[in-house]
């Protein structure tokens, strides 16, 4: 599939199964502010337009999951409940108008410590990527990105915008544990992990900041739609703003 | 009423059916992993399905109930005694004052629910009792149990009252309910269990000699396994193209395959999203046999159509609820 122009609002969707609960509807399959706008909008269509049976909707860069329960979908058993969702979400699909434009929720900066132990996979990048360390930082910090979904683990921004030059594979094997802040590529992604937890993505360096806090009343410190730049800081400055956070 | 912890076993959490509805917060559902005992666990002693009740892995807790107190025990047999008295599974059962729960050698299954009647009343977070090890969310202080942990019980409902009235009234009372729920809604776990799976939707990208090792192949449960998921070893299996994906949702029962080729089950704690490819899906009237197979156990895997998946999600839900209309019809009034 091509690029989709971002001012036409119909994106080619499709539709499957994520096991006997789930289905996915699929928009497209490039990572983009329209894709973005076309699922936030479905999602909030759904939201106001639910079926009987639906549990929870989870956006991520070209998808919506949409969970379900198959016993009320079905009406205890009286219909296939996978063809009855699959129908359901058909039909609000030709419903759901266009996008609207949504209001930016407002820059963020994100202070990084990049390299050293913070950042074990920087050299990793550059070599993958033929950029000098230096080079990857410039360009890690140059874009102001999207925060396309919270997902993952708690508070984990999925973010969308990296500098293409930047894309590296994820590790064969994910490593048995993060820890919170790290800064991660991972194909044409970049996010920050915001919980130690395992995870394949490339480390090149980590945040002071916390980006999730159940004690918090909104516990994520970052939500979808919001854009955020990533400010290069020294391991002096990371220690001295660990100082003053915690 | 107070549940109080003399020793808490290897890992014991409370868990209820979870917190759906924060996924995009990235937040996990979590919950029971064998969601399917606590339901019943909490029917027999007169509780809604979704009470807060305790996950028990493999070593059991040694507990003490300040009060009388109706329980249940469902999910794995881990020799359960009371006062010193073997206790059977699936059994309401009257704890008197002062009485002492402890477990012994497991001897079949991985992790045993204990409801009490009322519940185990802590406090909501995000709309649920569930314990989120990994973000020390919910549960007791968001972490598992320790000595000297004060649990407190809400009250017992009607249902759980006249329950109690039948196991405490008259001069034959005994501490266990001669009656128990058929044995679709009590299995026993199995070693090594037959796990049934639909196609993930990235089915089509392993080789066709992957694919066919991953249905006919046993593959071990390692010793990295936790509530998250199971890691496990068996035949590589290998994609045919290195594409990245994007990450996008997975849920309970999710195969996941990274490029080392060794595949991952995700359970009730498992991350919201993910990009490695999702070869298969255990389906959800399997994940009590998946929840109760332990580390060094193997899993054999078969494949389902998505329609017989859901005939039989659709049968264990109305043996559920065909079990909460009897009790409810026996012991209501």
């Amino acid at each position: 599939m091509n690029q989709t122009d971002p001012s036409l609002p119909a994106l080619p969707r499709q539709l499957y199964p994520l096991g006997d609960a789930a289905v996915v509807v699929q928009f497209g399959d490039v990572i983009s502010p329209a894709t973005h706008a076309a699922i936030r909008a479905f999602g909030a269509h759904l939201a106001q337009h639910p079926f009987a049976g639906l549990r929870e909707c989870v956006p991520a860069f070209t998808t919506l999951t949409v969970y379900y329960d198959p016993w009320l979908v079905s009406d205890g058993g009286r219909h296939p409940p996978y063809e009855t969702v699959a129908a359901a979400l058909r039909e609000r699909l030709a419903a759901v108008g266009p996008p609207a434009a949504t209001a930016s929720a407002g820059l963020v900066e994100i202070p990084v410590c990049y390299g050293g132990a913070w950042g074990p996979d920087l050299a990793f990048v550059a070599r993958y990527t033929g950029l000098s360390a230096a080079e990857v930082i410039a360009r890690h910090a140059a874009p102001e990105y999207l925060v396309h979904m919270i997902g993952f683990a708690p508070g984990f921004p999925y973010l969308g915008g990296l500098d293409a030059r930047l894309a590296t594979p994820r590790l064969a094997q994910p490593r048995p544990r993060v820890p919170a802040g790290t800064v991660g590529i991972a194909g044409p992604q970049t996010g920050v992990y915001s919980l130690p937890t395992p995870g394949g993505w490339q480390l090149i360096g980590r945040t002071p900041l916390r980006l999730f806090d159940a004690a918090w009343a909104a516990p994520s410190l970052l939500h979808a739609g919001q854009h955020l730049r990533f400010v290069p800081i020294s391991a002096a400055e990371y220690a001295h703003t660990q100082q003053h956070d915690y | 009423m107070i549940i109080s912890v003399l020793h808490p076993g290897l890992l014991t959490t409370v868990q209820d059916l979870g917190r759906p509805g924060y996924q995009q917060a990235g937040v996990a559902v979590g919950g029971a992993l064998d969601a399917g005992a606590l339901r019943v666990a909490n029917l027999l002693v007169g509780n809604p399905d979704g009470a807060a009740g305790l996950e028990i892995t493999l070593q059991g807790p040694r507990l003490r109930f300040d009060a009388g107190c109706l329980l249940a025990l469902t999910g794995a047999n881990l020799s359960p005694t009371l006062n010193g008295q073997p206790l059977q599974l699936h059994r309401p059962t009257w704890a008197p004052a002062g009485a002492e729960l402890a477990f012994g050698a497991p001897r079949a299954g991985c992790r045993t629910y204990l409801a009490v009647a009322g519940g185990v009343a802590v406090a909501p977070v995000l709309g649920s009792r569930a314990t989120y090890l990994r973000a020390g969310l919910g549960g007791w202080h968001g972490r598992a149990l320790r000595a000297d942990d004060q649990l407190p019980v809400g009250a017992p409902s009607a249902i759980g009252q006249n329950i109690i009235k039948e196991l405490t009234e008259n001069q034959f009372a005994k501490s266990q309910a001669s009656w128990t729920p058929g044995p679709r809604l009590c299995p026993v776990p199995r070693r090594s269990p037959l796990i049934r799976a639909v196609r993930g939707p990235e089915y089509g990208q392993f080789a066709a000699a992957s694919q066919q090792a991953f249905w006919e192949q046993p593959f071990a449960i390692t010793a990295a396994a936790d509530r998250m998921g199971y890691r496990l070893q068996g035949p590589a299996l290998v994609r045919l193209t290195d594409a990245e994906l994007l990450s996008s949702a997975v849920t309970f029962g999710t195969v996941q395959v990274p490029p080392g080729g060794q595949p991952i089950v995700l359970l009730a704690d498992r991350q919201t999203t993910g990009g490695y490819p999702r070869l298969a899906q255990a389906i959800t009237a399997d994940f009590g046999a998946l929840a109760q197979a332990a580390p060094g156990q193997a899993l054999r895997f078969r494949e389902v159509p998505l329609a017989e998946a859901q005939a039989l999600y659709l049968a264990q839900e109305r043996a559920m609820r065909a079990l909460q209309r009897g009790i409810g019809l026996r012991f209501a009034h």
